[in-house]
């Protein structure tokens, strides 16, 4: 039943592989969005002595399809002093880069002779953070055509902090790229094989000290990036009730909610790819492409377990530290970070070449 | 006075000891017993001398107790008893020697303060405050309850027999000297 298939030149294949590994990873991503609020809720349940929401379905596993009939069919009301075209743009501008940047995580070695990625872009973690940068049109957008003081402010406090978490975020990935030798995220991942002193996996986050100080970094600006506790001043639910988003409703609120959510994803995927080895464990042969169906599978299993790990850890932060101050957190992004970030790239750059010297 | 504030050592300032605190505390939750009751499945251990609903009672029986004295309907303060009495000539008596027993009797548990007034008034000990507490209906209509409904929610309260001691006493009162 393949043979029109097989008749197909490379390039139609490659176009009809792409288009369909794309559809089931938007899939799958929208799953995961689903679920995560699921596990969130439920974690931020059971860390508060409660039991969370256990009525939709066996355990509460159809609780995403409630919330999201609930939100479809909420009132969609649209204030009449806002302005309209960017209005209605924001949300999707929220979502929009968290989708996009799908496109360059290798999210396994090979199914078949299917690479696991959809585009294995030699400029890969360029790509990414130029798409990044784009999430934060949509909270100045939100804000600007809201047309109101509150989501403005909420707009102008928003933008700041992910403007300048940003800057430490792109500084700290540069000294792994500096080890790599490649902007090309399937080749960190290569780098990242095999073992160190026997046993520990090669991963740079425990590599040496100057790629576990760009995790540290990498880590907490992700956190601000996407708008989490402890850096969630631009949502600050308690006190401010909202930001940028106050005065949208219905599936626009949906939006930036899910892209909130499908951020937090990306993130977490940029951080086992960059610091955790991607789809590879360093024992049983798994660092190495998968030559066989079930090898694949798993390898893709190994990237989505690694992940999940990442969403517990940002849930339960979610729910163990308060929030800090504006300027403790401006003070932290610049006056720390961004001079950490610098003098870890010089470090990394001083070692390296020290060491091509030697 | 000013207060010297100690100054923050590294590990401090690294927020080490509120990222470990933060750990603990959330983890020791995480797998505590949680305190949420599942409400409609499990329900809370109503006291004894709750005031809840009041219903009419059974005697030991299976008899109305209630005479239609409208004794409390009377001290009702929300009003909320309404009781139809037999009337003169028509006796609607299930059983001989059955006193006034009443022809209707219904509780509207929408104006109904569980204040207990038809409890304390009551000469029969016909009508007690029990232990439901989430009455619902989906109309006013449904909250007004009848004589049947009233009896077969109080059941049969075989705890206090006041004919049946009224008679023994009165037997006691038979011979000399009383001995109660």
């Amino acid at each position: 039943m393949f043979d029109w298939f097989n008749s197909l030149d490379a390039t139609t294949q490659a176009v009809i592989f792409t288009g369909l590994k794309a559809v089931v990873c938007f899939a799958i991503m929208m799953t995961m969005f689903a679920y995560t609020v699921v596990l969130e809720r439920r974690v931020c349940a059971w860390i508060q002595d409660r039991i969370g929401p256990n009525r939709v379905g066996p355990f509460g596993l159809l609780q995403p399809a409630a919330d999201g009939i609930k939100a479809f069919f909420k009132e969609e009301m649209t204030p009449a002093h806002v302005r309209k075209v960017l209005f209605t743009l924001a949300p999707m501008l929220a979502l929009i880069p968290a989708i996009l940047n799908l496109a360059v995580i290798p999210f396994g070695s090979k199914l078949g002779k299917q690479p696991m990625v959809l585009a294995d872009l030699n400029v890969g973690i360029l790509y990414t953070f130029g798409v990044v940068s784009l999430g934060v049109y949509s909270i100045v957008l939100a804000g600007y055509a809201s047309n109101s003081k509150f989501p403005f402010l909420g707009g102008i406090r928003s933008t700041a902090q992910m403007i300048s978490y940003e800057i430490a975020m792109g500084m700290s990935v540069i000294p792994i790229f500096l080890y790599v030798g490649d902007l090309n995220l399937s080749k960190v991942i290569e780098a990242q094989a095999g073992t160190q002193l026997g046993f520990l996996p090669n991963w740079f986050v425990i590599q040496n000290p100057m790629t576990f100080l760009a995790f540290c970094i990498f880590l907490i600006a992700s956190f601000a990036e996407t708008n989490r506790t402890p850096f969630d001043l631009p949502e600050a639910e308690q006190e401010l009730a909202g930001g940028y988003n106050i005065e949208y409703s219905s599936m626009k609120f949906a939006m930036f909610f899910m892209g909130e959510y499908c951020n937090m994803i990306l993130v977490s995927a940029m951080m086992v790819t960059l610091f955790f080895g991607g789809w590879t464990l360093p024992w049983f042969g798994l660092d190495q492409p998968a030559t066989t169906l079930p090898g694949g599978v798993l390898h893709i299993g190994i990237f989505l377990g690694k992940l999940f790990l990442f969403l517990v850890l940002f849930i339960w932060i979610r729910w163990m530290w308060p929030r800090f101050r504006y300027d403790q957190l401006m003070n932290l992004g610049w006056r720390r970070f961004v001079p950490l970030a610098l003098a870890n790239i010089l470090i990394t750059a001083v070692w390296l070449w020290w060491r091509s010297a030697k | 006075m000013i207060v010297k504030r100690k100054p923050l050592n590294l590990a401090e300032r690294l927020y080490l000891p509120a990222i470990i605190g933060g750990f603990k505390v959330t983890l020791r939750h995480f797998f505590k017993k949680k305190v949420t009751m599942q409400y409609p499945e499990e329900k809370w251990v109503v006291p004894e001398g709750y005031r809840g609903a009041p219903y009419l009672v059974k005697d030991q029986e299976g008899n109305t107790k209630c005479v239609s004295c409208q004794l409390c309907e009377f001290v009702c303060p929300p009003k909320a008893i309404k009781i139809t009495p037999p009337g003169p000539v028509v006796s609607n008596a299930d059983r001989p020697n059955a006193e006034k027993m009443p022809k209707e009797f219904e509780i509207n548990m929408l104006r109904c303060i569980f204040c207990g007034f038809c409890q304390e008034v009551c000469p029969e000990e016909a009508i007690f405050l029990q232990k439901d507490y989430s009455l619902t209906g989906t109309s006013r209509a449904e909250m007004i309850y009848n004589k049947e409904t009233l009896l077969a929610l109080g059941g049969v309260h075989a705890g206090i027999q006041k004919w049946k001691h009224k008679a023994e006493e009165a037997k006691a009162q038979e011979s000399f000297p009383v001995k109660v």
